[in-house]
C-alpha cells in the first residue's frame, strides 16, 4: 500500500507559513509588546465594549420584546429589563489589547512547548485581510479541540488580523480563566439560547450591533459543538441565523462568511474526546481539573495546519434562493422565527460551510496510516496530505507512529495498539483502556470519512442493488444519503450530483466502466469497493443494532416505526452486506 | 416686447424632475411688463444636446478655472475657483482629455419620416400648426436620461417621433385624437423626463405624432374665494408662477425642472415639490382635472374638495405617464405670496417639525458644495470666511471630512416664520447642530439647480453620472443611503471603472412616515468601451439595492420605460392587471401607445 505515496502526493495546497518558526528565534516579550495596528472594517464605527451594551441595551428590539414580556407575564418592564442587563453581563466579551497581549505571551510558550509547527495558508491571510475591510466578517471554523479559538486567535494577532470575537459554551464556572479569555474576545452563551426569549433578544441584539457597528469579527462553530469523533457534525442554525437576519434586514450591506479548518496532527484532548464518546463521567471543567492538564505540556503534539479558506459573500448565496420582499413589510424590531424558506437556506448555508471546511483539512500522515492500521486500503483523490516529501515513507511512518506512542507502537515490524497485548484481561480498567486505545484509532480515521462518504456509498448501492442500471443503483444511493443524512453532511437536494461524481470517483479508481445507461464492476473493482465499504461498516451495523433493537420494542409495542416498504428496502439492504463481510 | 427672461417652452408629459434644476426667479423680472412669447422652436433658446438654456453652462476659461456663463441664475458670470480642483480629485479627469460633442447632427442618422397622407390632409383642414422637420422631431424624441444625452452628443436614435403638431386649445386635441383613433399613434413630447419615457418604441411601424402642448398655455381664471386657479395644462411650471405672483398668488409647487417641465407633466407623473410640507404634491393641490382620451372626456363633475365616489378617477389620471391620453386643463389650489422667506442651514435633527423645506446632505455633497462657492472679490469676506472655518473646524472640532449640513426653506410670515426658525434651530441644538447660517442653505438649493449644467461638463471629460430617487421608511433610510452608496462604488469596482466613483446621497423630502432619498452617481470612463452599458449596469444594480432595503420603485421620476421590469414586482400581479384592463378600456387600440408602465 506505501508504493502509493511515493508518488509525490498533494502536500498542502498553497504556500504556508509556519507561525512558530518564527517565535523560536525571536523574543515572545516583544512578540507580546508588538506594534499591533490591523485592518479594520472600513465603515466601523468607533466602540468599547461597554459602548456597545449599552446600545444593545437601548436598541429598539431589546424595548419592544421587554414590553411584550412584561404584558405577558404581568410583571413591570423594569424587572425585565434588569433581566436583560444581567444576561448581558454574563454574555458579553470584554476586549482588551492588553489581554490580549498577555495571552499571546503565554500562548507562545505554551505553543512552542506542544507543538512542532503552526501552518497557516498565506495567501489565505491575505485574501482575509481585504475582507476585512470590506465587509463585517464572520469567522466560522471546524471545531475539533478546546485549542481551537486559542490558537486562531493567536494567529490573527500574530498577523495583525482583527482579534474577533469568539461564541463560546461553558468555562463560565472557572472564574479566573473565563474573564481571561472574555477579556481576549470570548462571549459566553447559555444553552437556554432556543428556549428563552429575553435571552434569544439580547443574543441576537449584541451579535447584529458587533455586525453593524463592525465592532470585531464574529467567530462561532457552525457544528454547534466540539466534534467528539472528528467526524463533520451537521450544523447548528442558532448564530447563523442571526447574522442572516442582519443582512436579509439590510442591517448591514453583506457578510464575508469565511469558513476556516484546523486540523491537528494529534489534539491535545484527544483520550477527552475518547472519555466522552464511552460516555464516562465528565470531568468538571474547574481550575483544579485545568491544573491536573498540566501535564500534556510536556508531549509533543505534532504539526497544527489551519487553512483560511476563501471567503464567501452571504448576499451571492441568498441571490435567488430567498425573497426579500417579505422583509420590507414586517416590522424590523420585532422578531420573526424564520420561514420554511429561511430554515432551508440556513441549512444549505451551514452545509455547504462545512463542506468547504473539510475540503481544506489537511490530512496527517498519521490518518492514512491509522485506516491502514484498521485493515483500510486508502486512495487519494484530490485532498491535502501534509507529507514530508524528503522523507521515506517508511520513516514518515515511523515517525507519526512515534507521535502517537500512547496509543500504538512498533513491535518486530509490526504496529500495534499499545493496549492490545491486555485486551484478553477482563478487568473493567483494562477494557476501558482498551476501549479508549480503539476509539481513538478510529477518530483518527474518521478524519477521512468525508473523503470516501460518497463513493462508499455509491459503492454500497452497487453491491446492495447486484444490478447495473444507473437509475436503479441510484434510487438505492439516495435512499442511503437519506438513512445517513444525520451522520454525515450532504448538500440538501443535491443526492444526483453527488451521485455523479461518486460513480466518477469510483471509476477514476478503476472500480467501475461507466457507460450512458450502466454502471459495471471491472475485474479489480470488487476488490476496491470491498476496501471502501469497510470503512463504513461501523456505521452501517451500528445502525442495524439501532433499528433492530427499535424494532424488538416496537414488535413489544404493535406499532411499526416506518412503512413496511421501508422496513423491507432496509431489511433487503443491509443483510446482503453481511454476506459480504 | 419680450422681457427677456420669460421664455415658454414646449412640453407635455414633462417627467418633473425634482432637484436637477432649482429655478430662480430672474431679479429683474418683476418690474417689467410680462408677455408670454411663444417659440414653436425651443431648440432656439435651449441646448438641443444637453439640459437647459444655451447660454448657460460650466466652461473651464483661459486661465483653467471654472465659470458658469450667461445672465441668468446668480451663479451666472461668476469664477469658481475650488471647482477645478474637486472636480479633477473626485474623478480622477483631466483637462487634457476632452471628449466634446458633436458639433451638430448628422441627418442622415435621422430615420425618415412615416407619414400618413391622409392624416395629413385631415390635419391641413384643422389648420393646426405641424413639422416634420428634422430638429423638431429629434427635439421631442429624448428625455434627459443618460443615454439620451449620450446618443445625442456622439450616438444614434433609432426611433424619433415623424411628426409634431402643436394644438392650441381644447377642442383642438380632440380633433386630432379622432384622427389618430382612425391611424395613428401619438406620443407626447416632453423635455424633463429622466425615465425613458419620451424614448420611441423602435419596432413601431405606424407614425409617431408628437402632440406639443406648449401652445395651450394660459391661466383660465383664478377663483379668490376658493384659491383656485383654473390652467391650460401646458404651461411651463416658472410662466404659471410668474403669472400668478402677478396677482399676489402662488402654487408653491417648486419641483427642481420648473423652468422646463409643465403642469400636464406634473399631472401624468405625480411630481413632487421641494416645498412640498407646506403646499403639498401634486396630488395634494390638484382640485380638478380634465383629460382628453380616446374614448372621450374623463372629468369630475364638480370641484368640491374631497368625495367619496369610489376609487378617486383623478389617481387614474395622475401616474399614468402619457398612456391614457392628455391632460388638457387643470384646476390648481393657489396661496397667497408668503410673505418673508428664509433660507437656513443646521447639522442633523430629530424631532418633527418641518420647515418648508429640507434636505440633508451627506459629506461628499458637502464639500461638492463648496467646491461651488464663487470667488470672493474682497479681502474682508475671505477673512471672514477663514474666522468661520477656523471657529467650525477648531473652536468647535467639527472634522470637515464628516460634516454634513441640512439645507432649510422657512416661508410663511415673517413672525411664523422667525418662531419656526428658532424650534428648529433649538431641536438642532439639542442634538450636537449648529446653525450654519442662510449661505450655506442657499448654497445647497443652488446646486440642485447647477447639477443637471454640471453634468454636460463632466461629459466634456469623460465623466458620466445620473440621479435617482426613492422613497424609504424612516427606520431603513440610513442603512440604504449606506447599503446603496457601497454597493455603486463595489459595483463600479467589478465593472472595470478605473476610477473610484462619486456616490452620494441625500434626504430631499420628509414625510411622516418615511423620507425620499435622492443618488446622485457619477464616474470617469476612461478605458471602457461601452460606458452607457456599464452605467446601466451599475445604475440597475443599485436598483435592486434599493428595492431589496426596502426603498420604493419610484418617489417621483416615475417609472417610465426605465424601470418597467420592476414594476410587477412592486404592485403585485392583480396591481398590473387592474391597470392593464384601464387602459384596455381607455385606449384599445393603444393610440398612445408610448409604452410607458406596463
Amino acid at each position: 500500500v506505501l508504493h502509493m505515496f511515493s508518488e509525490p502526493l498533494l502536500i498542502g495546497r498553497d504556500d504556508s507559513d509556519d507561525v512558530l518558526e518564527k517565535r523560536r528565534i525571536s523574543s515572545d516579550l516583544r512578540f507580546a509588546l508588538k506594534t499591533y495596528s490591523p485592518v479594520i472594517y472600513k465603515s466601523a464605527s468607533p466602540c468599547t465594549s461597554s459602548m456597545l451594551k449599552s446600545i444593545v441595551l437601548g436598541s429598539n428590539h431589546m424595548n419592544h420584546v421587554i414590553c411584550q414580556l412584561s404584558d405577558e407575564w404581568g410583571e413591570p418592564a423594569e424587572t425585565f429589563r434588569k433581566k436583560a442587563t444581567m444576561i448581558l453581563e454574563e454574555m458579553a466579551d470584554n476586549l482588551h489589547l492588553s489581554a490580549i497581549r498577555l495571552l499571546a505571551f503565554i500562548l507562545s510558550k505554551v505553543f512552542k512547548r506542544v507543538f512542532r509547527r503552526i501552518r497557516v495558508n498565506t495567501e489565505g491571510i491575505e485574501r482575509l485581510k481585504k475582507a476585512l475591510s470590506d465587509n463585517p466578517v464572520v469567522l466560522l471554523p471546524n471545531h475539533r479541540s478546546y485549542m481551537d479559538f486559542l490558537i486562531l486567535s493567536f494567529v490573527f494577532y500574530t498577523y495583525d488580523l482583527n482579534i474577533p470575537v469568539i461564541a463560546a459554551r461553558g468555562l463560565l464556572e472557572i472564574k479566573i480563566l473565563s474573564t481571561i479569555l472574555r477579556r481576549s474576545g470570548a462571549f459566553y452563551i447559555r444553552r437556554e439560547i432556543g428556549t428563552n426569549k429575553l435571552y434569544w433578544a439580547v443574543l441576537s441584539e449584541y451579535v447584529k450591533t458587533m455586525l453593524r457597528m463592525g465592532y470585531a469579527p464574529i467567530e462561532f462553530y457552525v457544528e454547534g459543538a466540539r466534534s467528539r469523533s472528528f467526524k463533520s457534525l451537521l450544523p447548528k442554525l442558532g448564530l447563523l441565523n442571526i447574522v442572516t437576519d442582519a443582512f436579509l434586514k439590510k442591517e448591514v450591506a453583506d457578510v464575508t462568511l469565511v469558513p476556516i479548518s484546523i486540523t491537528y496532527e494529534r489534539p491535545v484532548d484527544e483520550t477527552l474526546h475518547a472519555h466522552d464518546l464511552l460516555g464516562l463521567p465528565k470531568i468538571k471543567e474547574s481550575m483544579w481539573a485545568l491544573f491536573k492538564a498540566r501535564k500534556i505540556l510536556g508531549q509533543d503534539f505534532g504539526t497544527s495546519s489551519i487553512h483560511l479558506g476563501e471567503p464567501v459573500s452571504l448576499k451571492a448565496l441568498v441571490q435567488g434562493d430567498v425573497n426579500l420582499s417579505q422583509y420590507n413589510l414586517d416590522h424590523r424590531h420585532i422578531p420573526h422565527r424564520p420561514s420554511q424558506e429561511i430554515k432551508a437556506f440556513l441549512h444549505h448555508t451551514g452545509c455547504r460551510m462545512i463542506h468547504l471546511q473539510e475540503e481544506n483539512m489537511v490530512i496527517s500522515p498519521f490518518v492514512l496510516v491509522q485506516t491502514l492500521r484498521l485493515r483500510y486500503y486508502v486512495l487519494s483523490c484530490g485532498v491535502c496530505i501534509d507529507w514530508p516529501d524528503h522523507m521515506s515513507p517508511e520513516a514518515v511512518v515511523v515517525s507519526s507512529i512515534s507521535l502517537h506512542r500512547n496509543i500504538v507502537k512498533i513491535d518486530n515490524g509490526k504496529t500495534m495498539l499499545v493496549q492490545e497485548q491486555q485486551a484478553d484481561s477482563s478487568t473493567d480498567k483494562h477494557l476501558m483502556q482498551y476501549a479508549v486505545t480503539v476509539l481513538t484509532c478510529s477518530m483518527y480515521r474518521n478524519q477521512i470519512l468525508h473523503i470516501f462518504v460518497r463513493p462508499a456509498l455509491a459503492a454500497m448501492a452497487l453491491s446492495f442493488t447486484n444490478k447495473t442500471q444507473k437509475e436503479e443503483i441510484f434510487i438505492c444511493y439516495s435512499f442511503l444519503q437519506d438513512l445517513f443524512s444525520s451522520e454525515f453532511v450532504f448538500l440538501p437536494g443535491n443526492a444526483k450530483q453527488d451521485f455523479e461524481e461518486a460513480c466518477h470517483r469510483l471509476s477514476e479508481w478503476g472500480a467501475v466502466q461507466i457507460s450512458k445507461q450502466n454502471i459495471e464492476l471491472t475485474e479489480t473493482g470488487p476488490l476496491v469497493i470491498f476496501f471502501i465499504l469497510s470503512i463504513f461498516q461501523p456505521f452501517l451495523e451500528g445502525y442495524q443494532v439501532c433499528y433492530r433493537i427499535v424494532d424488538f420494542f416496537l414488535y413489544f409495542s404493535k406499532s411499526t416505526i416506518c412503512g413496511p416498504e421501508q422496513i423491507n428496502m432496509t431489511e433487503t439492504l443491509i443483510f446482503p452486506y453481511f454476506q459480504i463481510s | 416686447v419680450c422681457s427677456g427672461h420669460c421664455w415658454s417652452v414646449c412640453l407635455s408629459v414633462a417627467g418633473c424632475y425634482i432637484n436637477k434644476m432649482y429655478y430662480l426667479m430672474p431679479d429683474d423680472s418683476t418690474n417689467c411688463f410680462v408677455y408670454i412669447f411663444t417659440f414653436l422652436n425651443r431648440q432656439d433658446l435651449l441646448k438641443w444636446n444637453g439640459w437647459g438654456y444655451s447660454d448657460s453652462k460650466f466652461i473651464f476659461n483661459k486661465k483653467g478655472q471654472a465659470e458658469f456663463t450667461g445672465k441668468r441664475y446668480r451663479l451666472s458670470g461668476m469664477v469658481l475657483p475650488a471647482l477645478r480642483e474637486w472636480f479633477e480629485k473626485t474623478f480622477g479627469a483631466s483637462l487634457e482629455h476632452k471628449t466634446p460633442p458633436r458639433s451638430a447632427l448628422n441627418t442622415s442618422d435621422i430615420p425618415a419620416p412615416i407619414l400618413n397622407e391622409d392624416f395629413l390632409d385631415d390635419l391641413k383642414a384643422t389648420k393646426i400648426p405641424f413639422s416634420h422637420e428634422i430638429e423638431d422631431r429629434i427635439f421631442r424624441a429624448h428625455g434627459h436620461c443618460l443615454h439620451e444625452i449620450f446618443a445625442l452628443r456622439e450616438g444614434k436614435f433609432e426611433r424619433v417621433p415623424d411628426m409634431v403638431v402643436w394644438p392650441s386649445k381644447y377642442p383642438n386635441n380632440k380633433s386630432i385624437l379622432s384622427f389618430g383613433v382612425k391611424y395613428f399613434i401619438f406620443t407626447l413630447t416632453g423635455g424633463t423626463s429622466v425615465s425613458s419615457a419620451l424614448e420611441c418604441p423602435p419596432d413601431e411601424k405606424r407614425s409617431i405624432v408628437s402632440l406639443d402642448t406648449s401652445q395651450m398655455n394660459r391661466i383660465l381664471w383664478i377663483d379668490e374665494k376658493n384659491l383656485t386657479a383654473h390652467v391650460e395644462a401646458g404651461i411651463i411650471g416658472q410662466d404659471l408662477e410668474r403669472l400668478l405672483n402677478v396677482s399676489g398668488y402662488c402654487t408653491g409647487h417648486e419641483p427642481d425642472s420648473m423652468e422646463f417641465s409643465t403642469l400636464g407633466g406634473w399631472v401624468a407623473t405625480r411630481a413632487s415639490g421641494m416645498k412640498k410640507n407646506i403646499y403639498g404634491n401634486i396630488e395634494d393641490l390638484v382640485v380638478h382635472i380634465r383629460m382628453v382620451t380616446p374614448r372621450g372626456v374623463i372629468e369630475k363633475s364638480c370641484q368640491g374638495p374631497r368625495m367619496s365616489t369610489g376609487p378617486d378617477v383623478h389617481h387614474f389620471i395622475m401616474g399614468s405617464e402619457g398612456t391614457l391620453g392628455v391632460v388638457t386643463e387643470v384646476t390648481i389650489k393657489i396661496r397667497p405670496v408668503p410673505e418673508y422667506q428664509k433660507y437656513g442651514s443646521v447639522e442633523v435633527a430629530k424631532q418633527r417639525c418641518a420647515p418648508a423645506s429640507i434636505r440633508l446632505m451627506d459629506n461628499a455633497q458637502f464639500q461638492f458644495g463648496h467646491a461651488l462657492k464663487p470667488q470672493v472679490a474682497s479681502i474682508f469676506t475671505s477673512f471672514l470666511d477663514g474666522l468661520k472655518k477656523f471657529y467650525i473646524t477648531k473652536f468647535k472640532g467639527f472634522d470637515p471630512n464628516q460634516l454634513c449640513v441640512a439645507t432649510l426653506l422657512f416661508e410663511g410670515d415673517r413672525e411664523k416664520v422667525l418662531q419656526h426658525e428658532k424650534q428648529v434651530y433649538d431641536i438642532a441644538a439639542k442634538f450636537g447642530g449648529l446653525a450654519a447660517g442662510e449661505d450655506n442653505g442657499q448654497r445647497g438649493y443652488m446646486l440642485t439647480f447647477v447639477i443637471a449644467y454640471l453634468r454636460d461638463l463632466g461629459m466634456d471629460f469623460y465623466v458620466i453620472g445620473e440621479s435617482f430617487e426613492t422613497s424609504v421608511p424612516w427606520d431603513r433610510v440610513l442603512d440604504l443611503c449606506r447599503n446603496v452608496k457601497e454597493r455603486i462604488v463595489r459595483e463600479c469596482k467589478e465593472r472595470g471603472v478605473q476610477f473610484p466613483p462619486l456616490s452620494t446621497c441625500r434626504v430631499t423630502q420628509t414625510y411622516d412616515a418615511g423620507a425620499c432619498v435622492y443618488f446622485y452617481f457619477a464616474f470617469n470612463y476612461r478605458g471602457i468601451a461601452d460606458p452607457i452599458h456599464v452605467y446601466e449596469q451599475i445604475e440597475s444594480a443599485a436598483r435592486e439595492e434599493i428595492l431589496a432595503n426596502g426603498g420604493s420603485l419610484s418617489h417621483h421620476h416615475g417609472v417610465g420605460k426605465l424601470r418597467k421590469r420592476w414594476l410587477q414586482e412592486a404592485i403585485s400581479d392583480v396591481g398590473i392587471g387592474m391597470l392593464k384592463s384601464v387602459k384596455q378600456y381607455v385606449d384599445p387600440n393603444n393610440i398612445f401607445g408610448n409604452r410607458n408602465l406596463l
